[in-house]
Protein backbone atom coordinates (compact mmCIF):
# COMPACT_ATOMS: atom_id res chain seq x y z
CA UNK A 1 0.00 0.00 0.00
CA UNK A 2 1.20 3.25 -1.15
CA UNK A 3 1.07 6.27 1.57
CA UNK A 4 -2.32 7.96 -0.26
CA UNK A 5 -3.78 4.14 -0.02
CA UNK A 6 -3.44 4.18 3.51
CA UNK A 7 -4.57 7.84 4.06
CA UNK A 8 -7.01 6.87 1.98
CA UNK A 9 -8.06 3.58 3.66
CA UNK A 10 -7.72 5.73 7.22
CA UNK A 11 -10.46 8.97 6.05
CA UNK A 12 -12.93 6.31 5.37
CA UNK A 13 -12.43 4.43 8.28
CA UNK A 14 -12.71 7.91 10.27
CA UNK A 15 -15.70 9.13 8.31
CA UNK A 16 -17.50 5.67 9.22
CA UNK A 17 -16.83 5.75 12.71
CA UNK A 18 -18.17 10.03 12.93
CA UNK A 19 -21.39 8.68 10.85
CA UNK A 20 -22.32 5.91 12.81
CA UNK A 21 -21.63 7.95 16.17
CA UNK A 22 -24.31 10.66 14.52
CA UNK A 23 -26.73 8.10 13.14
CA UNK A 24 -26.73 5.55 16.01
CA UNK A 25 -26.22 8.17 18.57
CA UNK A 26 -29.53 9.81 16.85
CA UNK A 27 -31.74 6.84 16.25
CA UNK A 28 -31.30 6.33 20.47
CA UNK A 29 -31.60 9.64 21.23
CA UNK A 30 -34.86 9.54 18.73
CA UNK A 31 -35.99 6.49 20.66
CA UNK A 32 -35.34 7.81 24.03
CA UNK A 33 -37.21 11.25 23.02
CA UNK A 34 -40.43 9.29 21.81
CA UNK A 35 -40.69 7.21 24.91
CA UNK A 36 -40.91 9.98 27.35
CA UNK A 37 -44.56 11.00 28.92
CA UNK A 38 -43.89 14.66 27.45
CA UNK A 39 -44.32 13.12 24.32
CA UNK A 40 -46.88 11.10 24.72
CA UNK A 41 -49.06 13.87 25.88
CA UNK A 42 -48.13 16.09 23.34
CA UNK A 43 -50.84 14.95 21.48
CA UNK A 44 -54.49 16.23 22.78
CA UNK A 45 -56.11 12.38 22.09
CA UNK A 46 -53.95 11.24 24.91
CA UNK A 47 -53.62 14.35 27.11
CA UNK A 48 -57.29 14.55 27.36
CA UNK A 49 -57.97 11.34 27.58
CA UNK A 50 -56.17 8.40 29.38
CA UNK A 51 -53.59 10.82 31.17
CA UNK A 52 -56.55 12.60 32.22
CA UNK A 53 -57.84 9.50 33.70
CA UNK A 54 -54.89 8.22 35.08
CA UNK A 55 -54.16 10.84 37.48
CA UNK A 56 -56.85 9.88 39.69
CA UNK A 57 -55.47 6.11 39.96
CA UNK A 58 -52.86 5.02 42.23
CA UNK A 59 -49.89 4.24 39.13
CA UNK A 60 -50.36 8.37 39.53
CA UNK A 61 -51.30 9.47 43.19
CA UNK A 62 -49.93 7.99 45.96
CA UNK A 63 -48.59 7.58 49.55
CA UNK A 64 -45.26 7.40 48.41
CA UNK A 65 -44.95 9.39 45.20
CA UNK A 66 -43.43 7.36 43.03
CA UNK A 67 -45.52 6.96 39.85
CA UNK A 68 -45.75 5.52 36.76
CA UNK A 69 -45.57 6.95 33.21
CA UNK A 70 -47.79 6.24 29.70
CA UNK A 71 -43.92 4.34 28.84
CA UNK A 72 -43.71 2.53 31.56
CA UNK A 73 -46.68 0.21 31.25
CA UNK A 74 -47.38 0.71 27.27
CA UNK A 75 -43.80 0.57 25.75
CA UNK A 76 -41.49 -3.17 26.65
CA UNK A 77 -38.17 -2.47 27.74
CA UNK A 78 -36.01 -5.18 25.93
CA UNK A 79 -34.72 -3.75 22.58
CA UNK A 80 -36.39 -5.90 20.14
CA UNK A 81 -40.09 -5.95 21.49
CA UNK A 82 -39.52 -1.71 22.15
CA UNK A 83 -39.06 -1.46 18.34
CA UNK A 84 -41.71 -4.18 17.62
CA UNK A 85 -43.96 -2.30 19.55
CA UNK A 86 -42.18 1.57 17.79
CA UNK A 87 -43.24 0.21 14.48
CA UNK A 88 -46.61 -0.86 15.72
CA UNK A 89 -47.15 3.28 17.21
CA UNK A 90 -47.07 4.33 13.38
CA UNK A 91 -50.36 3.40 13.37
CA UNK A 92 -51.39 5.50 15.69
CA UNK A 93 -49.76 8.61 14.05
CA UNK A 94 -52.49 7.43 10.89
CA UNK A 95 -55.30 7.57 13.03
CA UNK A 96 -54.23 11.08 14.68
CA UNK A 97 -53.00 12.60 11.48
CA UNK A 98 -55.34 10.72 9.04
CA UNK A 99 -57.93 8.92 9.90
CA UNK A 100 -59.09 11.36 12.65
CA UNK A 101 -61.14 8.86 14.42
CA UNK A 102 -60.62 9.55 18.34
CA UNK A 103 -59.91 13.38 18.12
CA UNK A 104 -62.62 14.45 20.65
CA UNK A 105 -63.69 13.07 24.16
CA UNK A 106 -66.82 11.51 23.01
CA UNK A 107 -65.38 9.60 20.02
CA UNK A 108 -62.67 8.41 22.02
CA UNK A 109 -64.97 6.58 24.87
CA UNK A 110 -67.09 5.47 21.74
CA UNK A 111 -64.08 3.31 20.55
CA UNK A 112 -62.58 2.83 23.93
CA UNK A 113 -63.88 -0.79 24.82
CA UNK A 114 -61.93 -1.89 21.14
CA UNK A 115 -58.50 0.08 22.23
CA UNK A 116 -58.71 -1.36 25.68
CA UNK A 117 -59.50 -5.05 24.46
CA UNK A 118 -56.40 -4.05 22.31
CA UNK A 119 -54.33 -3.52 25.12
CA UNK A 120 -55.75 -6.11 27.70
CA UNK A 121 -55.06 -9.20 24.57
CA UNK A 122 -51.42 -8.30 24.43
CA UNK A 123 -51.00 -7.93 28.19
CA UNK A 124 -52.36 -11.22 28.45
CA UNK A 125 -49.96 -12.41 25.30
CA UNK A 126 -46.71 -11.13 27.00
CA UNK A 127 -47.94 -12.22 30.79
CA UNK A 128 -48.38 -9.07 31.72
CA UNK A 129 -44.49 -8.51 30.63
CA UNK A 130 -44.45 -4.23 31.87
CA UNK A 131 -46.24 -4.64 35.01
CA UNK A 132 -43.95 -7.60 35.94
CA UNK A 133 -40.92 -4.89 35.21
CA UNK A 134 -42.19 -3.08 38.96
CA UNK A 135 -44.50 -5.61 40.24
CA UNK A 136 -42.68 -9.17 41.21
CA UNK A 137 -44.41 -11.89 42.87
CA UNK A 138 -41.30 -13.02 43.77
CA UNK A 139 -40.74 -9.69 45.96
CA UNK A 140 -44.48 -9.81 47.41
CA UNK A 141 -44.65 -9.96 51.10
CA UNK A 142 -48.10 -11.36 51.08
CA UNK A 143 -48.44 -10.95 55.20
CA UNK A 144 -48.18 -7.22 54.47
CA UNK A 145 -50.75 -7.75 51.93
CA UNK A 146 -54.93 -7.86 52.99
CA UNK A 147 -56.30 -11.65 53.63
CA UNK A 148 -58.43 -11.12 50.51
CA UNK A 149 -55.54 -9.95 48.10
CA UNK A 150 -53.02 -12.39 49.47
CA UNK A 151 -55.77 -15.76 48.88
CA UNK A 152 -55.91 -14.67 45.09
CA UNK A 153 -52.15 -13.86 44.45
CA UNK A 154 -51.37 -17.50 45.88
CA UNK A 155 -54.39 -18.88 43.88
CA UNK A 156 -52.81 -16.75 40.58
CA UNK A 157 -49.24 -18.19 41.44
CA UNK A 158 -50.71 -21.61 41.31
CA UNK A 159 -53.17 -21.04 38.25
CA UNK A 160 -50.98 -19.18 36.47
CA UNK A 161 -53.52 -16.03 36.25
CA UNK A 162 -51.53 -13.30 35.01
CA UNK A 163 -51.79 -9.38 36.22
CA UNK A 164 -54.59 -8.20 33.53
CA UNK A 165 -56.86 -11.05 34.37
CA UNK A 166 -58.10 -9.18 37.46
CA UNK A 167 -56.45 -5.79 37.27
CA UNK A 168 -58.29 -4.11 34.71
CA UNK A 169 -59.43 -0.54 34.63
CA UNK A 170 -56.25 0.67 37.30
CA UNK A 171 -54.75 3.10 35.08
CA UNK A 172 -57.60 4.49 33.23
CA UNK A 173 -61.26 4.53 33.69
CA UNK A 174 -62.71 1.42 32.43
CA UNK A 175 -64.61 1.57 29.09
CA UNK A 176 -68.31 1.26 28.71
CA UNK A 177 -69.94 -2.30 27.65
CA UNK A 178 -67.26 -3.58 29.81
CA UNK A 179 -68.78 -5.62 33.25
CA UNK A 180 -66.66 -6.09 36.17
CA UNK A 181 -69.13 -8.25 37.53
CA UNK A 182 -69.40 -10.75 34.71
CA UNK A 183 -65.72 -11.18 34.58
CA UNK A 184 -63.18 -13.25 36.57
CA UNK A 185 -60.36 -15.33 35.80
CA UNK A 186 -60.65 -18.46 35.04
CA UNK A 187 -64.46 -18.13 34.16
CA UNK A 188 -66.07 -18.64 30.88
CA UNK A 189 -66.26 -15.18 30.26
CA UNK A 190 -62.86 -14.72 30.79
CA UNK A 191 -61.55 -11.73 28.01
CA UNK A 192 -58.71 -11.33 25.97
CA UNK B 1 -97.18 61.50 79.85
CA UNK B 2 -98.91 58.28 79.61
CA UNK B 3 -96.89 58.38 76.05
CA UNK B 4 -93.65 59.04 77.50
CA UNK B 5 -94.54 56.01 79.96
CA UNK B 6 -95.87 53.57 77.05
CA UNK B 7 -92.12 54.37 75.04
CA UNK B 8 -89.90 53.95 78.01
CA UNK B 9 -92.02 50.28 78.80
CA UNK B 10 -91.55 49.03 75.11
CA UNK B 11 -87.70 50.40 74.79
CA UNK B 12 -86.32 48.80 78.02
CA UNK B 13 -88.62 45.50 76.49
CA UNK B 14 -86.76 45.88 73.55
CA UNK B 15 -83.05 46.50 75.16
CA UNK B 16 -83.88 43.36 77.35
CA UNK B 17 -85.00 40.67 73.77
CA UNK B 18 -81.68 42.74 72.19
CA UNK B 19 -79.53 41.82 75.49
CA UNK B 20 -80.68 38.10 76.17
CA UNK B 21 -80.22 37.20 72.30
CA UNK B 22 -76.59 39.03 72.16
CA UNK B 23 -75.59 36.30 75.95
CA UNK B 24 -77.10 33.70 74.07
CA UNK B 25 -74.83 33.98 71.09
CA UNK B 26 -71.92 33.41 73.12
CA UNK B 27 -72.94 30.07 75.23
CA UNK B 28 -73.99 28.43 72.08
CA UNK B 29 -71.43 26.27 70.85
CA UNK B 30 -71.69 24.41 68.11
CA UNK B 31 -69.68 21.57 66.60
CA UNK B 32 -67.06 24.43 64.64
CA UNK B 33 -66.36 24.56 68.56
CA UNK B 34 -65.42 28.59 69.83
CA UNK B 35 -63.27 29.12 66.63
CA UNK B 36 -64.12 32.53 65.20
CA UNK B 37 -66.81 32.77 62.10
CA UNK B 38 -64.38 34.43 60.13
CA UNK B 39 -61.34 32.52 60.69
CA UNK B 40 -60.28 29.22 59.30
CA UNK B 41 -61.78 26.15 60.71
CA UNK B 42 -59.97 23.56 62.98
CA UNK B 43 -57.72 21.44 61.02
CA UNK B 44 -59.21 17.64 60.57
CA UNK B 45 -57.58 15.39 61.65
CA UNK B 46 -56.37 12.26 59.06
CA UNK B 47 -58.64 9.22 60.00
CA UNK B 48 -57.97 5.69 58.32
CA UNK B 49 -60.24 3.66 57.06
CA UNK B 50 -61.48 0.57 58.76
CA UNK B 51 -61.04 -2.96 57.41
CA UNK B 52 -62.86 -5.43 59.21
CA UNK B 53 -62.89 -9.35 58.17
CA UNK B 54 -66.75 -10.26 58.35
CA UNK B 55 -68.03 -6.79 58.35
CA UNK B 56 -70.29 -4.55 61.04
CA UNK B 57 -72.77 -5.96 62.49
CA UNK B 58 -76.38 -3.64 62.06
CA UNK B 59 -77.74 -1.05 64.18
CA UNK B 60 -81.38 -1.53 63.33
CA UNK B 61 -83.32 -3.69 61.21
CA UNK B 62 -82.63 -3.20 57.54
CA UNK B 63 -80.27 -1.29 57.83
CA UNK B 64 -78.02 -0.92 54.61
CA UNK B 65 -75.10 -3.35 55.65
CA UNK B 66 -71.83 -0.59 56.16
CA UNK B 67 -68.47 -1.51 53.94
CA UNK B 68 -66.04 -2.95 55.72
CA UNK B 69 -62.86 -2.08 53.56
CA UNK B 70 -61.66 0.53 51.55
CA UNK B 71 -63.45 1.73 48.24
CA UNK B 72 -61.19 4.32 46.96
CA UNK B 73 -60.31 1.88 44.05
CA UNK B 74 -63.64 0.72 43.17
CA UNK B 75 -65.19 3.31 40.60
CA UNK B 76 -68.52 3.59 40.14
CA UNK B 77 -69.62 5.69 36.76
CA UNK B 78 -72.62 5.48 34.24
CA UNK B 79 -70.48 3.25 32.57
CA UNK B 80 -69.78 0.18 35.41
CA UNK B 81 -69.81 -0.14 38.59
CA UNK B 82 -66.79 -1.68 40.07
CA UNK B 83 -67.84 -2.63 43.59
CA UNK B 84 -69.60 -5.20 41.32
CA UNK B 85 -66.14 -6.86 40.52
CA UNK B 86 -66.38 -9.12 43.76
CA UNK B 87 -70.35 -8.51 44.86
CA UNK B 88 -72.29 -9.37 41.63
CA UNK B 89 -74.12 -12.47 41.22
CA UNK B 90 -71.57 -14.21 39.42
CA UNK B 91 -68.48 -13.39 40.92
CA UNK B 92 -69.40 -12.76 45.04
CA UNK B 93 -68.30 -16.95 45.46
CA UNK B 94 -64.88 -16.82 44.30
CA UNK B 95 -64.36 -13.78 45.93
CA UNK B 96 -65.87 -14.41 49.53
CA UNK B 97 -68.17 -11.23 49.40
CA UNK B 98 -71.75 -11.07 50.35
CA UNK B 99 -73.68 -10.60 47.08
CA UNK B 100 -75.89 -7.72 46.26
CA UNK B 101 -79.33 -8.14 47.94
CA UNK B 102 -82.20 -9.67 46.39
CA UNK B 103 -84.17 -6.61 46.60
CA UNK B 104 -81.84 -5.09 44.07
CA UNK B 105 -82.80 -6.38 41.18
CA UNK B 106 -85.88 -5.60 41.60
CA UNK B 107 -87.75 -2.34 39.61
CA UNK B 108 -89.55 0.07 40.70
CA UNK B 109 -93.14 -2.06 39.76
CA UNK B 110 -91.68 -4.85 42.16
CA UNK B 111 -90.51 -6.16 37.98
CA UNK B 112 -87.89 -8.89 38.56
CA UNK B 113 -84.60 -7.51 36.73
CA UNK B 114 -81.69 -9.23 35.16
CA UNK B 115 -78.80 -6.57 36.17
CA UNK B 116 -78.77 -4.36 39.15
CA UNK B 117 -81.49 -1.71 39.10
CA UNK B 118 -81.02 1.66 38.27
CA UNK B 119 -82.38 3.07 41.44
CA UNK B 120 -79.99 0.76 43.19
CA UNK B 121 -76.81 0.95 41.26
CA UNK B 122 -75.43 3.75 42.93
CA UNK B 123 -74.00 1.72 46.01
CA UNK B 124 -72.42 4.34 47.99
CA UNK B 125 -75.55 6.25 48.95
CA UNK B 126 -76.71 4.22 51.18
CA UNK B 127 -72.91 1.98 51.83
CA UNK B 128 -70.34 3.86 54.00
CA UNK B 129 -66.91 3.08 54.62
CA UNK B 130 -66.32 3.63 58.46
CA UNK B 131 -63.62 5.60 59.72
CA UNK B 132 -61.22 4.94 62.89
CA UNK B 133 -63.31 8.26 64.63
CA UNK B 134 -64.87 8.89 67.40
CA UNK B 135 -68.53 10.47 67.48
CA UNK B 136 -68.49 14.34 67.14
CA UNK B 137 -71.25 14.33 69.91
CA UNK B 138 -71.46 11.59 72.96
CA UNK B 139 -74.77 9.45 72.75
CA UNK B 140 -75.72 6.73 74.71
CA UNK B 141 -77.30 4.38 71.37
CA UNK B 142 -77.21 1.10 71.67
CA UNK B 143 -77.99 -1.29 68.33
CA UNK B 144 -80.46 -4.04 68.13
CA UNK B 145 -78.62 -7.04 69.33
Amino acid sequence: MTSGQKKGTFSVLLIGVILGIILWGGFNWALALTNTETFCISCHEMRDNPYEQLQDTIHFTNRTGVRATCPDCHVPREWIHKIVRKIQASNELYHHFIAKDVDTVEKFEAKKLELAKHVWKAMKETDSRECRNCHNFDSMDFDKQESRSADRHEEAIDKGYTCIDCHKGIAHELPEGYDPGEDAPGGENDEG
Amino acid sequence: MKKIVQITIVAFGLLLIIGSTASAKESVASLRGTADIEGASLKVTKKKVISQEGGFERNYKQQPPLIPHKIEKYKITLKNNGCLKCHSKKNHKKEKAPMVGESHFLSRDGKKLEKVSTRRYFCNQCHAPQLDANPLVKNEFEGVK
